[in-house]
């Protein structure tokens, strides 16, 4: 009997249509657009100008507070300007843009191609190391890594948890990297252990990637403290308190921290990521995008440098652009519908979506039935239906009374809904509003 | 009849107790209200329309007695009479204020903002706004999906289907500031009605730089500042990209619409001007 989270859940079908698309190296683009605010917390504070030279791997914007990441070049050539270009949020956000020229890198970046499977920095300096390096949560909310490694006072990571869920459907960027990667994502989690001083670490993988699960299961037993978690596919089992629940059978309390049960997770890519970081001293900038959909003749994995315009790498998969509706940053249950094409890769951007006119065609409304589908749907134990009413009729503090800051935004509440209400839409306003109103009131006192 | 008297006594000396407790006990408990809340609320109309922006008649008496003038929120229903009646009960002077109505400050209709993404979510600009700039691009532009038309409550304001743009109703706007509040971006603005019906006033509140808001919108104000010049009466103001008209300063002398580049200053409920017959007019028409 495998291992899964008890509470709700719901299972979409998993269109995995690119699992066996090898990882190829996406060209460098001629121009490339790099946010200043890839990570969750206060955007990056730009350091270079107008006509700066830089090379791939250089510091281009630093951390501004502590909640915050540094951000380098992915690309060598001259800054064209600091300015605004629209992100997956559908606004205009600071970015750097800059004019390729060449592929030069920046010298302190081991380019070898060798593993290197001997760790010499203690804890500290690995944590120095990935907040020098600008590593961020890679599974998607791009949460920064060296804030997640501050362990607050009195409290101890018990276990690291490795996110190889991949539970999105399409999505198989995770996929290939521990198809193609297992060794340098071993290394990576012995990085990780060694620095939130561990020596237990679980990789939770879901049984419908046997391969993966072979594969990775062969080589964590050659190193101590790794066990691989074969688990029972569910949605949205690759959300952090999911994924502690399936694997060590904790619960978080509500507004607590997976730290406050001893854990910390982290996604496979962000292994990846420390691996280089560490090992290799090469700054995070370039990551497994996977670009799908039933419109995309050639569904593929690519090894994608941030600030690469989405449209560029469409262009490579030849779409079939009469048959697609909408363009989605991200999977299909949590990513958003792009405005523009000319939004550029992130640290976080796991995949592009080209949805079929069919798929992405909205169903009318309807009233809410009262069916308690939602309720069973939710990984939460939330209410959405309620929630969602409560929105919209802008009654915040009933909102906030109802739990909506527990809300994981992961659309099983929606995908369930035989009213095709569009509840996440309607929560996340709330969840938006009522956060808003708790920081101003946490201001106030 | 010795029964009688007890009874009496008793009754009597009942009745003396419940009446020295509740006594104090109203003593202790009193609520203290001011007077004039009540002679307030009965002045108002008593429709609780909510057009104050307070949820009822009785609150805006309590806000009028608190703030201690008419200088805050008022009653768009009841006008002038009833606010110097209410003065007159708080004990301070009415000014007669101006009317003032909802001004939509953006041209961006389907025409002049082309749209580059469509838009298929909750039809509220509140949700809309939350997930991106606009289906044109602008981010200061109306999103049209009627919120302040579902704010009034006098059915005053309406999506105009052809240009996709809100439309106030001179006649049934009170002014109370609804739909302005409604509004995500800020767009609508109460302004002083003017005489006539007359108003001028800058139709864009965008604050991106001139190329970029024209890039979006043919009819945005691109901060070129040619009316801020032009002005005789200092009324017009530059900042963050796009001018302002101070509407107690214009004197509606038109200047300015004739100068601006993009056509963004909007001039209505003027006469259409009358054509000056030069000789070189006349001799136009007769060819």
């Amino acid at each position: 009997m495998l291992k899964t989270f008890k509470k709700g859940g719901v299972h979409p079908p998993d269109n995995k249509i690119s699992r066996n698309a090898a990882i190829e190296t996406f060209p460098i683009p001629e121009i490339a657009y790099i946010y200043l605010n890839q990570h969750l917390g206060a955007p990056a504070k730009a350091v270079v100008q107008k006509g700066d030279k830089v090379k791939v791997g250089d510091l281009i914007a630093e951390a501004s507070s502590f909640m915050s990441a540094n951000i380098h070049s992915s690309v060598s050539g001259t800054v064209e300007k600091v300015d605004e270009w629209i992100d997956a949020s559908g606004y205009k956000v600071p970015t750097v843009i800059i004019k390729v020229e060449g592929d030069e890198w920046n010298e302190s970046i081991d380019r070898s191609p060798e593993l290197v499977s001997e760790i010499k920095l203690d804890k500290q300096q690995i944590v120095a190391k990935m907040k020098e390096m600008g590593i961020v949560g890679l599974g998607g909310a791009a949460f920064p890594t060296h804030v997640k490694y501050a362990i607050p006072e009195g409290k101890t990571a018990e276990y690291l948890i490795i996110n190889g869920v991949e539970c999105e459907p399409y999505l198989t960027s995770d996929y290939r990297l521990m198809m193609e990667h297992s060794d340098e994502i071993i290394v990576g989690i012995q990085i990780q252990m060694k620095a939130l001083g561990t020596n237990q670490a679980f990789l939770g993988i879901e049984n419908n990637k046997p391969e993966a699960i072979e594969l990775l299961t062969e080589k964590a037993s050659h190193v101590e403290g790794i066990t691989v978690v074969p688990l029972k596919m569910k949605y949205p089992q690759g959300a952090e308190k999911q994924l502690i629940k399936a694997i060590t059978g904790r619960e978080v309390p509500s507004g607590r921290l997976p730290i406050d049960v001893g854990c910390v997770v982290d996604n496979v890519g962000t292994s990846y990521a420390t691996y280089y970081a560490v090992q290799k001293n090469q700054p995070l900038f370039e990551r497994i995008v996977t670009v799908t959909g039933y419109p995309v003749r050639k569904p593929s994995n690519f090894l994608v440098r941030t600030g690469t315009p989405i449209s560029k790498m469409l262009e490579a998969v030849n779409p079939d652009y009469d048959n697609c509706g909408k363009v989605i940053s991200g999977g299909p249950m949590m990513g958003k519908a792009l405005v523009s094409l000319d939004v550029a890769v992130t640290k976080g951007t796991s995949g592009v979506l080209m949805m079929t006119k069919g798929e992405s065609q909205r169903h009318e409304e309807q009233n809410c039935i009262r069916c308690g589908k939602c309720l069973d749907a939710c990984p939460m134990g939330l209410e959405p239906y309620l929630i969602a009413s409560y929105s919209k009729l802008q009654n915040w503090d009933k909102v906030e009374e109802a739990h909506v800051m527990d809300c994981i935004e992961c659309g099983s509440c929606q995908f369930t809904c035989p009213s095709f209400r569009p509840l996440v839409d309607y929560i996340r306003v709330g969840k938006r509003t009522v956060g808003q109103i708790i920081r101003s009131r946490n201001i106030k006192k | 009849m010795s029964i009688l008297i007890y009874a009496v006594v008793a009754l009597t000396l009942i009745g003396v107790i419940a009446a020295a407790l509740l006594y104090f006990t109203a003593q202790k408990f009193k609520v203290e209200e001011d007077e004039r809340i009540g002679k307030v609320a009965a002045l108002l109309p008593g429709a609780n329309c909510g057009g104050c922006g307070l949820a009822g008649c009785r609150n805006l008496a309590e806000a009028i007695v608190k703030r201690g003038d008419i200088d805050g929120p008022s009653c768009p229903v009841g006008g002038n009479e009833v606010m110097t009646k209410i003065a007159s009960v708080i004990g301070v002077e009415a000014v007669a204020a101006v009317p003032k109505v909802a001004v939509v400050r953006c041209a961006g209709s389907f025409a002049a903002a082309k749209s580059k993404s469509q838009y298929d979510g909750i039809q509220s600009c509140a949700y809309a706004n939350s997930l991106f700039s606009g289906e044109s691009g602008c981010r200061y532009g109306c999103l049209g999906c009627g919120d302040c038309t579902r704010a009034c409550k006098f059915d005053a304001i309406s999506i105009d289907k052809t240009t996709g743009l809100p439309v106030v109703d001179d006649e049934k706007c009170t002014g109370c500031g609804a739909c302005a509040r409604a509004c995500p971006r800020s767009i609508i603005e109460l302004r002083n009605k003017g005489p006539k019906n007359r108003r001028v006033f800058v139709s864009c509140v965008n604050a991106e730089k001139g190329a970029v808001a024209k890039k979006n919108c043919d009819n945005a104000c691109i901060g070129c500042g040619k009316c801020v010049k032009v002005c005789p009466f200092e009324a017009i103001s530059l900042d963050k990209n796009h001018a302002y008209i101070d509407f107690n300063k214009c004197k509606m002398c038109r200047k300015c619409v004739e100068e601006c580049p993009t056509g963004a200053i909007h001039a209505v409920n003027f006469p259409p001007k009358k054509v000056v017959e030069t000789p070189q007019n006349v001799v136009n028409v007769e060819n």
